[in-house]
């Protein structure tokens, strides 16, 4: 299992790379090496996390969705504003899972019958729904929770033995989306199809349903991590749609091994992405370090993860042939 | 006889209801000297005002308010929104310039990007006015927060309750906004003002959350674990710093941590106060500013002046709002500017 564990993939120098800095931080910073600050750490990625798993369902199935931080701004967001309306906030939820659906359907139907690339729609997809929430569910970019929902307010400040409750939902998604990629025909069929979508097609996968159910999926991924968001900040900005996060969702997914050619990868690779992009985080914030020196630091460990891949895993010819985006 | 007599009565009586009526005219007032003029040269005048992003309290306050008076005035006004691409807002600003509008009114996202532009337009004959985020260039007019004095109130704030002997430690956090922005920039430079006459006073974190609450409380937590004495933290916009509010309240702290941030003086941030998310809001009330910016346009228009020959600065009141001042005036909301 060591040997395996240290075999030279990506995910291996990623995981060297998390648990050097890991233990560089134990040693050289006071309070790192705290329960207290590992679950601050853990809690600080935990959104990012949850929204890699989605984003890491659908790349396995050779797709991609960047439109997912937008379903889920969108879908909270509007949530929130019915939850303002007096109407109870199980009905507003509801209604925020009704819209990720018909989202994710449209999304799965372009992409699998009109076989218009999932780069370009979802692309495109994101800023639809955007401003369609913009123009027709709420007005004002920040929505607050309602307060009063006992398992809301658990859901952002609780604790289990200690535990955060968003981490926690992390963990939880993380064994269900394990659970279904491991030991459901749905999961092993989104193997088969990021492989080779003509191979599986001709061995009776349907893939076309398939690729509908992995959008509506990696919808309703996002819009519980925008739950557990909206519950941990009282409220859900929806400017983050403008902000970088769906590169970092990417960067996790692709960081942490998951192939861009699909068929590849699991659950173990998103978490070995978010648990190095955590411990960079941490770590530089207690070092104070600013904010331009951080985008800086970040950026090269990346791209020296990435130049040590191709290093110990040089170009053959069925990866050029494949290609990456 | 007894005819003409009557007649003469009728008569009198007529003649006095007709003076009487003269009378009544002259009671309907005279026109105000100068409304005219001043109507007719405001009327179907060109104003366009390109925010940061419409859609949260302080662009929407204003907007509202300018509304309003272009309804009242006859003047156009049109909004073109960037949504939070500077990008975007760099094209308006220059397709604006060919178009030659009478007035533009700027709410810049940094102090460079629209720089330029400004200079350019103004250059061009084009009046501008820059509310609350000004940029490096000056123009015509400024109505907004005085930054600097806005962060040495903060930081005085943070003196006066983690001085030497005064809180649990005199360590303070500060989490920043959009680290370009003139908020940020100009704050920054009001909070060292301070800072550097109270060595005593030990800033442990200085990280920028850009504006995002989530991304203020991960940074929140992360500096209250390494250092659980904190005695304050100084924000930029209160809209963000709620998550300083949360991680803090997370902890348990509520109390311990003196939390310090700015904004419009919104009735949300105001609930925020009272749910010991914040501890104190200074509040440059923004509808207070757009009802200034409202008498900036009216004399921009009217004013036969070249655009840019005079520039004027003028600095909106602050307000301190804790728990003890939450008010209707204070804390204001979208339905008190319709």
């Amino acid at each position: 299992m060591a040997i395996k564990a240290l075999r030279p993939t990506q995910e291996g120098v990623v995981f060297l790379l998390a648990a050097c800095l890991f233990i560089g931080f134990a040693l050289f910073l006071n309070n790192f090496l705290t329960v207290g600050n590992i679950l601050a750490l853990v809690q600080s990625v935990s959104i990012l996390g949850i929204l890699s798993l989605g984003m890491a369902l659908v790349v396995i199935g050779r797709g991609i969705d960047l439109a997912m931080v937008a379903t889920m701004v969108v879908a909270v967001a509007w949530a929130m504003v019915l939850a303002q309306a007096n109407i109870p906030l199980g009905g507003a939820l509801l209604a925020g899972a009704i819209f990720v659906v018909t989202v994710g359907t449209v999304t799965g139907i372009i992409v699998a019958y009109a076989e218009i690339p999932a780069i370009f729609t979802t692309l495109a997809m994101g800023a639809i729904v955007y401003g369609f929430g913009r123009t027709f569910f709420f007005q004002i970019d920040v929505q607050n929770s309602p307060s009063g929902y006992g398992w809301f307010d658990f859901l952002g400040h609780g604790t289990i033995f200690r535990v955060p409750a968003p981490v926690i939902a992390f963990g939880v998604v993380a064994l269900l989306v394990f659970l279904v990629l491991k030991w459901t025909r749905f999961g092993r069929f989104v193997y088969a199809t990021g492989d080779n979508p003509l191979t599986a097609r001709i061995c009776g996968v349907p893939t076309r349903v398939l690729i509908v159910a992995q959008y509506i999926v990696s919808g309703l991924i996002a819009f519980l991590a925008g739950i557990v968001m909206a519950a941990n900040v009282s409220g859900m900005n929806t400017r983050i749609y403008n902000s970088t996060m769906i590169y970092d969702v990417l960067l996790v997914v692709v960081l942490g091994g998951i192939g861009l050619s699909g068929g590849r990868g699991g659950v173990r690779n998103v978490l070995v992405g978010t648990a190095l992009v955590g411990i960079l985080l941490n770590g530089m914030t207690i070092l104070n370090i600013g904010y331009t020196e951080q985008n800086l630091i970040k950026s090269m460990i990346l791209l020296g993860a990435i130049i040590i891949d191709t290093l110990i895993n040089p170009r053959d010819e069925q990866t050029a042939q494949q290609g990456d985006i | 006889m007894k005819f003409r007599l009557l007649s003469t009565i009728a008569m009198a009586l007529a003649l006095s209801f007709l003076f009487l009526g003269t009378l009544r005219a002259e009671d309907t007032g005279l026109d105000q000297v100068g409304r005219k003029e001043y109507l007719d040269v405001v009327k179907g005048k060109k104003v366009v005002f390109i925010p940061i992003s419409m859609g949260f309290d302080i662009t929407e306050s204003w907007a509202a308010i300018w509304k309003k008076q272009a309804a009242e005035l006859g003047y156009n006004l049109e909004i073109r929104d960037p949504n939070w691409s500077t990008d975007a807002g760099t094209k308006a600003l220059t397709a604006l310039i060919s178009e030659k509008p009478d007035l533009i009114i700027v709410h810049n996202p940094d102090i460079q990007s629209y720089a330029r532009l400004l200079k350019r337009a103004q250059d061009q004959g084009i009046k501008v006015l820059q509310v609350n985020m000004p940029s490096v260039t000056l123009t015509d007019s400024y109505v907004g927060a005085d930054w600097v004095t806005l962060g040495e109130v903060e930081a005085n704030e943070l003196v006066a309750h983690c001085g030497a002997g005064k809180g649990p430690s005199t360590k303070i956090a500060f989490v920043q906004g959009v680290v370009n922005g003139a908020a940020n920039i100009y704050l920054k430079r009001g909070i060292t003002n301070v800072l550097s006459q109270h060595p005593e006073i030990k800033m442990v974190s200085d990280q920028a959350a850009s504006y995002d609450p989530a991304k203020a409380r991960a940074i929140m937590e992360t500096v209250l674990q390494q250092h659980p004495d904190l005695c304050g933290a100084v924000g930029v916009w209160d809209d963000a710093d709620v998550g300083i509010g949360a991680a803090v309240q997370a902890a348990g702290k509520t109390g311990q941590v003196f939390i310090v941030t700015s904004g419009a003086g919104n009735k949300t941030a105001c609930d925020n106060i009272e749910k010991g998310l914040l501890t104190m809001d200074v509040s440059y009330n923004t509808p207070l500013q757009g009802n200034i910016a409202s008498q900036q346009i009216a004399e921009l228009l009217q004013s036969p002046d070249k655009a840019g020959l005079r520039k004027s600065v003028f600095y909106g009141p602050l307000t301190k709002i804790t728990k003890d001042n939450i008010n209707q005036r204070n804390c204001w909301t979208m339905n008190d500017l319709k």
